[in-house]
């Protein structure tokens, strides 16, 4: 029984290219040479490296301890030897290297001790703290901390959602998944639901993969679970969460929001697989399915380690056929170039598209903007894309922020359906970075400011407060010299002592009136104490002014 | 660099839009010489050279690349809507006046295409009704009606040469003309009516290419090359305003069929109204541009000095288009509701 | 004609009595306009326009007595959202003045005596430290202001550019050339 699937707006229904890789099971890459770990492989802060070159490590041993509150653990993919922490390619748009931790296997794959968490025992949010340590980052592409997303606090979470949709052509490493190891998922699932206390749980799973579902049934039929499988048109960017979200309980997740607001929360279905295997079986996160496929000689799902080079996973898969020209990552839709094929599998990397010019022909030239309106029929955030592209081709930033720039979810539906083949993505994605970037930097003259007026102000009292002392000091030495008038020496020795007590009282606030006091050799703990401390003086100075 | 998406839809392209769009107008065009005669297939292509004549020498002075702004298409579409809206066999310089006001003036001094702030075709009628109103009304008479019907070679003399047949021997009133020279005068609206060039419902003949728009419309609403807003808007505002004017004294008004099918409504409806560089773009935009632009039409046809009122009726809603889309804007995902752009 | 003058002279008096409340109602206190550009200026309090910092500069652009291209930290950008809210003409910046790349200043560990004195100098709080102590510049706090510099009596105070990393990273603007245009002659 298939249930309710509520209308959304937009939406196109590209080339599919799923059949190349979901006839073959998952491919279980065997053991690499080198890893290389990024300490950057989630949204969020980068984690904090805990190694050095050098160093001995095990699989499933913390090499990155997660920095601040949304930041995810980074675990040693297998044991071996640190050779380096380095900055390294990574997969990312810009192409810049990245801090990445090296690791040369030794073959022995020797792993810490893993312990299964016993959740059955835990009161829903508690599992939260022991997930931190395990690394887990949403596998949908925003690679969201997962422990994070499961002590949401706030709105309480009625509705599980589990996204199978896998809408993005050529992507098929949740459709294998679904397809091989449901019940393993559903087990993620129902702890997921217990974590968060939700009453149900929901699975959106697109209509082009029937065995998936059918899969996922069974699973849910045999754990006996209050879930419900419901099969979605296929209808890109269904797997957006939003977009999932609204077409599974028809309700809009609000904008600058997020779907816990509506009590709703968001899974990906590997995420799920990867949160089982971390409760039930204590293991961190060390290894995901990525599909490999688009023009190498065999098309596979492949389940490797976190920080296997890409070119080793493109050589499991036959390797790249003659004429290839680049490599995606991630869709086609969504997904950018890759610059090194010496960048390391991660947490967010979900396929890996060998391009040639057939499958990927060249964009024709861009032409002006006719206005046809095809781009906004086709946006799944009603928005009208060719306002934004007006605005943002003028950088006109306070316009596209109008015109709710930030409500474009970059699914590339606009790009992909306009007859003038203008790069309309790309525009928002650089007017989108440019408003961050200004706005970054207004804030940070924001703190320069204040930090500039509290130290004239600071400066202002304190010639004050001097002016002060000076002042109290001479009508003391007037009324010492009336005393003194029989002792001059007596007089002259006492004025020395109060001045150079005066001095020392002086210099002794002076230092503390500049908060040099606390000094730690930690910069982060300085950063914090000085905050604290302006926090602390500025309404004593209002108070004082 | 350029990112994702790596996939964009096939067969889409600026051209192959516009060629769409000019097959949907072919119905109507072989209506139109089925009943006046095959002169207007040497006015398209008059029209279509003049285009690209015109469209070469801006570019060249603008210093713009030539091949891709003459191959997209659209002053081709311009020209076709053109030589559709002036009457056939009209002397060479006239369409040629109007194809300069079309391309030079309206597009490319506002920017070429996707910057005109007004519909080409339009601007190029608009300056020819105003400059040469005497040539602007001599419609050929329909098959039935003439008394001579000018084949091609005909045409062409009359279009290039001056020829030596009069005017009054191939041309007559429209419809719209007889009905404001009977209101003008004091008669009724059946006094108009009964003149023979009164056909069914409209005009004779142009009653079934208005028709055949209707259909060329149809199917471009089905290839989703416009959205249905603005013809419905359009016709329905005229509809519903030649109604009231018609139950309020149906001796000096039109019926409201009589104003859906006569002159250029359905033209305008369906391939001039829906211009998108020109229209509004957003969906309640949309229904506001076309129900103004049709009840304008109306008012312009009852009161206004000139028989048809399609063409400034679009005008008009063409400069009113940026305000009404800025006041417009429809719903976003996850906001409450839509409205104003801006803060 | 009397009735004329009266009428006049009635219509000057309510507009009068209209513009008097409003400028009672309406009165504007501070300087606005010092607050708007202050606003602009990037808030480096390097002095390199001649000032003792952004605020003393933006209150005399306001009075017009300084020009709107003696901020360097705020790049040709600033100078432009200058001239815009003053509607005075963008000026390029003066010979010898020119905008350099964001920089942090970075202090020699093996070097500092722990002097105070770079902390005496930056304007902005962003050395911490205490006497006889290492001194350490707070990256994300630093302006790039280069104060702490000179005073420095052992020169273990040196500028380093910010580099482009993964994560401030910016989309470029889409290179695609709509309009090709004609090449140059």
């Amino acid at each position: 029984m298939n249930g309710k699937v509520y209308p959304i707006p937009g939406g196109l229904h590209p080339a599919e290219h799923k059949a190349e890789s979901n006839a073959r099971t998952i491919l279980v890459a065997p053991l690499a040479e080198r890893y290389i770990v990024p300490l950057r492989q989630h949204l969020g802060q980068a984690a904090r490296v805990l190694v050095q070159a050098g160093d001995t490590v095990l699989k499933g041993q913390i090499i990155g301890t997660p920095d601040g509150h949304i930041s995810a653990a980074v675990h040693a993919p297998t044991s071996g030897r640190v050779l380096a922490v380095e900055p390294r390619p990574v997969a990312h748009p810009s192409g810049l290297p990245d801090l990445c931790v090296v690791i040369e296997a030794d073959g022995a794959d020797t792993a810490v001790e893993m312990h299964p968490i016993d959740w059955r025992n835990l009161a829903p949010g508690e599992l939260a703290k022991p997930l931190a340590a395990m690394g887990l980052a949403g596998q949908g592409g925003a690679v969201f901390p997962s422990h994070v997303k499961l002590a949401p606090g706030g709105t309480a979470i009625e509705t599980l959602i589990l996204n199978g949709a896998e809408c993005e052509p050529w992507i098929t490493c949740d459709d294998r998944l679904m397809r091989e190891r449901a019940t393993a998922i559903m087990q993620g699932a129902e702890i997921m639901r217990h974590t968060l206390g939700a009453k149900r749980i929901l699975v959106g799973i697109e209509d082009n993969k029937p065995q998936a579902a059918e899969a996922m049934r069974g699973a849910c039929a045999q754990l006996k679970l209050a879930a419900r499988v419901t099969v979605v048109p296929t209808r890109y960017p269904s797997g957006g969460a939003k977009q999932l979200t609204q077409l599974l309980t028809g309700l809009e997740t609000p904008s600058g929001k997020i779907s816990t607001d509506i009590g709703i929360q968001v899974f990906n279905v590997a995420t799920a697989y990867a949160l089982y295997r971390a409760v039930e079986l204590g293991e961190p996160m060390l290894s995901r399915v990525v599909s490999v496929t688009g023009h190498v000689a065999e098309p596979h799902n492949i389940e490797a380690r976190l920080g296997t080079p890409i070119v080793d996973l493109i050589r499991l898969a036959g390797g790249d056929l003659a004429g290839v020209t680049g490599h995606i990552i991630g869709g086609p839709m969504m997904g950018f170039d890759l610059d090194d094929t010496a960048a390391p599998l991660v947490k967010s990397v979900n396929c890996v598209i060998a391009r040639n010019p057939a499958l990927f022909p060249r964009h024709p030239p861009a032409m002006p903007c006719t206005r046809c309106g095809q781009c906004a029929l086709a946006c799944p955030a009603s928005l009208q894309p060719f306002e934004l592209y007006w605005h943002a081709k003028a950088k006109n930033l306070d316009k596209a922020r109008a015109y709710k720039l930030f409500d474009c979810i970059e699914c590339g539906c606009c790009s992909h359906v306009c007859p003038s083949h203008i790069p309309l993505v790309d525009y928002y994605r650089f007017a989108k970075s440019e408003i961050v970037a200004a706005d970054r930097a207004k804030q940070a003259a924001e703190g320069a400011r204040q930090r500039h007026e509290f130290q004239l102000l600071r400066q202002e009292r304190e010639k004050q407060e001097k002016a002060a002392r000076l002042g109290k000091k001479a009508s003391e030495r007037l009324e010492a010299g009336a005393v003194a008038a029989d002792d001059p020496e007596a007089a002259r020795k006492k004025a020395i002592l109060d001045a150079a007590i005066a001095r020392a009282k002086q210099a002794k606030e002076t230092v503390q009136a500049k908060n040099t006091e606390t000094l730690t050799p930690e910069q982060q703990r300085q950063i914090d104490a000085i905050e604290a401390r302006r926090q602390a003086a500025s309404p004593a100075t209002e108070h004082e002014a | 660099m350029i990112g994702s998406p790596f996939v964009l839809k096939e067969h889409n392209s600026v051209r192959f839009t516009m060629i769409k769009v000019m097959a949907a107008l072919i119905p109507g065009t072989l209506a139109h010489a089925w009943f006046f005669g095959p002169g207007i297939w040497l006015s398209l292509i008059w029209c279509g050279l003049l285009g690209i004549g015109f469209e070469a020498m801006i570019l060249v002075v603008r210093g713009r690349p030539l091949q891709a702004a003459l191959t997209d298409g659209s002053v081709l579409l311009t020209a076709w809507l053109l030589a559709l809206s002036v009457p056939t066999l009209a002397p060479w310089w006239l369409y040629m006046t109007g194809m300069f006001f079309a391309v030079v003036v309206a597009k490319h001094l506002y920017g070429g295409l996707g910057q005109n702030l007004f519909n080409p075709a339009m601007v190029g009628y608009g300056a020819l009704i105003i400059s040469f109103p005497v040539y602007m009304t001599q419609w050929a008479a329909p098959a039935p009606l003439a008394n001579y019907l000018p084949n091609l070679s005909d045409a062409f003399d009359l279009m290039f040469i001056g020829g030596n047949i009069t005017p009054d021997a191939y041309t007559s009133a429209t419809v719209l003309d007889s009905l404001k020279t009977a209101t003008r005068g004091g008669h009724t609206v059946m006094d108009a009516f009964s003149q023979p060039i009164h056909g069914l419902i409209a005009g004779k003949g142009m009653e079934l290419v208005a028709m055949m728009y209707l259909f060329g419309g149809l199917f471009l609403i089905a290839n989703r090359l416009i959205t249905w807003h603005i013809p419905a808007a359009f016709l329905a505002a005229i509809a519903l305003t030649a109604g009231v004017l018609w139950q309020i004294d149906p001796a000096h008004h039109a019926d409201p069929l009589f104003h859906l099918l006569a002159g250029g409504a359905m033209l305008g409806a369906f391939f001039i109204a829906t211009d998108p560089v020109t229209a509004c773009t957003t969906p309640r935009g949309k229904l506001i541009f076309g129900g103004l632009a049709g009840f304008l039409t109306v008012i312009i046809r009852t009161y206004g000095g000139y028989p048809d009122g399609v063409a400034f009726s679009v005008l008009i809603l063409n400069s009113a288009a940026p305000l009404i889309d800025a006041f417009s804007q429809p719903r976003v995902f996850g906001h409450a509701k839509g409205g104003r752009a801006g803060r | 004609m009397i009735s004329a003058i009266i009428v006049m002279a009635a219509i000057g008096l309510v507009l009068g009595m209209v513009l008097g409340w409003a400028e009672l109602k309406f009165k504007v206190t501070g300087n606005p306009l010092a607050d708007k550009i202050n606003d602009i200026l990037p808030q480096t309090q390097c002095g390199q326009c001649g000032f003792p910092g952004c605020r003393p500069y933006a209150e005399a652009m306001a009075k017009g007595e300084a020009d709107i291209n003696r901020c360097p930290p705020g790049g040709e950008a600033g100078i432009q959202r200058l001239a815009d809210l003053l509607g005075v003409e963008v000026k390029p910046f003066g010979a010898g003045v020119a905008p350099k790349p964001k920089s942090v200043a970075i202090i020699d560990e093996n070097t500092c005596i722990g002097c105070t004195l770079c902390i005496q100098a930056c304007p902005v709080d962003a050395i911490v430290g205490a006497s006889k102590q290492l001194h350490v510049v707070v990256a994300d706090l630093c302006t790039g202001c280069e104060l702490c510099v000179t005073p420095c009596p052992v020169d273990c105070i040196h500028m380093e550019v910010v580099h482009e990393t993964v994560n401030n990273w910016k989309w470029r603007y889409p290179v695609v050339p709509i309009h090709p245009e004609r090449a140059a002659p």
